[in-house]
């Protein structure tokens, strides 16, 4: 027995608990948050990143941020934006139509209330493209979601952390969320 | 994987990947067999994506992912992959954990990374097992534990790995149950990744705004030196 297996087996309990069966219910979650074809899909993604990218470039600037809140709000804003470009073409590619850029509404005055927001419009996109991952019908898609989200996870860690809070709030897996999970949270956001 | 897999070379089990990593012949036969050659292209679609003329790559990556049998034998490869890597990982951990190099609250990170990583692991062998294959074994890892800068770069670097190869397969997986796992695990990685990346004052977005997945084949090559 390998020094490696001698020590999960110590921890086999632990893995029943928390291994498979904490998967299990997000994975039929995961799945149930079908929403039409990959370019509906991508529509939703491109709403996501249209609040992001306008919450750090616009609001950021707003409510004046300084030190390491305003240098992630600059190094996200631009790269929310990338998404934003890439998911537009891609919309294209697939022979559907971008959405347009929504109006928001961003209930923050302070860096405080700034980086909780940020904390949960980051912490919901990772649940967001999780949820749709499976559901998106074309490999090449799903591949750039995946570059995607793994950018929102990133960001969503390095926030956490700077409020002190978890940077990983569901553990050892993040929890897919459905378009309505999504929506209850992004919603109120969006001003038309 | 595509047809030669029904042939009398499928890979057994338990230890292939383990084999593949020490052995440059095995892997090279392996990853021409599963056809992950288009693991390394299928970042093209990003780059067509924002603007890139490289329409050629990103139809090339389609039809590689595409070409993937349906079967689940291709699904059940990767997971003993992850499966692998979550083995080191682990192994990792426990060493810098032993180490006692970090204290506070960076040292409660790194035990919950650990445990999170062993949670991992539990995870795949159960999807191994649904699926109907056999776990492969713990592989024999050593890593070098010398200080806690160094630990913490090592950690950097292995988790930025691991991001990379959870999203190079994600494509690739055939079964939707198996996807939803390896994403939910993915984006764990990440946020582990971008966590080191804060100590060590290194980028939490390395590769910017866009991540880029890294093949089996490259994967493999980078934990080699650390196996014993």
């Amino acid at each position: 027995m390998t020094r490696a297996s001698f020590i999960l087996r110590g921890a086999l309990a632990t893995g029943a608990l928390y291994g498979t069966t904490a998967v299990a219910p997000f994975v039929s979650q995961a799945l149930a948050s079908t929403g039409g074809g990959d370019a509906e899909i991508l529509n939703f993604a491109l709403t996501l990143e249209y609040l992001e990218s306008d919450f750090y470039t616009v609001k950021g600037k707003q409510v004046g941020l300084s030190g390491q809140a305003k240098s992630y709000a600059t190094l996200f804003g631009a790269e929310e934006e990338a998404h934003v470009s890439a998911l537009t073409a891609a919309i294209r590619q697939l022979g559907g139509t971008p959405v347009a850029k929504p109006t928001f509404v961003f209930p923050t005055t302070s860096e405080s209330s700034f980086l909780a927001l940020a904390s949960v419009l980051e912490n919901t996109g990772v649940g967001a493209y999780n949820g749709a991952g499976p559901s998106l019908k074309s490999k090449a898609v799903l591949a750039s979601a995946g570059s995607i989200v793994q950018t929102e996870a990133r960001h969503a860690a390095a926030i956490d952390l700077l409020i002190g809070k978890s940077p990983t709030p569901n553990q050892g897996f993040d929890r897919p969320l459905t378009k309505a999970e999504v929506l209850a949270k992004a919603g109120p956001l969006i001003k038309a | 994987m595509s047809n030669p897999a029904n042939d009398q070379s499928v890979p057994q089990p338990a230890g292939i990947v383990e084999r593949l990593v020490r052995d440059d012949v095995d892997r090279k036969r392996f990853l021409k067999m599963a056809g992950s050659a288009g693991a390394a292209s299928f970042g093209a679609f990003v780059l067509a994506a924002c603007g890139s003329s490289s329409k050629t790559a990103s139809t090339a990556a389609t039809t590689a992912a595409s070409t993937s049998s349906s079967s689940s034998t291709g699904d059940l490869a990767i997971l003993n992959y992850a499966l692998t890597l979550e083995y080191l990982e682990t192994d990792f951990y426990r060493g810098v954990v032993a180490s006692d190099f970090f204290t506070g609250k960076v040292g409660g990170l790194i035990k919950e990374f650990g445990s999170q990583e062993m949670t991992h692991v539990e995870a795949l062998k159960g999807a191994v097992e649904k699926l109907g294959g056999t776990p492969v074994t713990a592989p024999e890892a050593k890593f070098p534990i010398k200080s806690a800068t160094q630990v913490a770069l090592l950690a950097y670097t292995v988790e930025n790995l691991g991001a990379s190869a959870y999203l190079g397969q994600a494509p690739h997986i055939q079964n939707a149950e198996v996807l939803a796992s390896a994403l939910a695990i993915h984006s764990v990685e990440a946020r582990h990744a971008a966590t080191l990346g804060t100590l060590v004052k290194k980028s939490v977005t390395p590769d910017g705004a866009f991540a880029v997945p890294a093949d089996m084949s490259t994967v493999l090559a980078a934990v080699k030196p650390f196996l014993a």
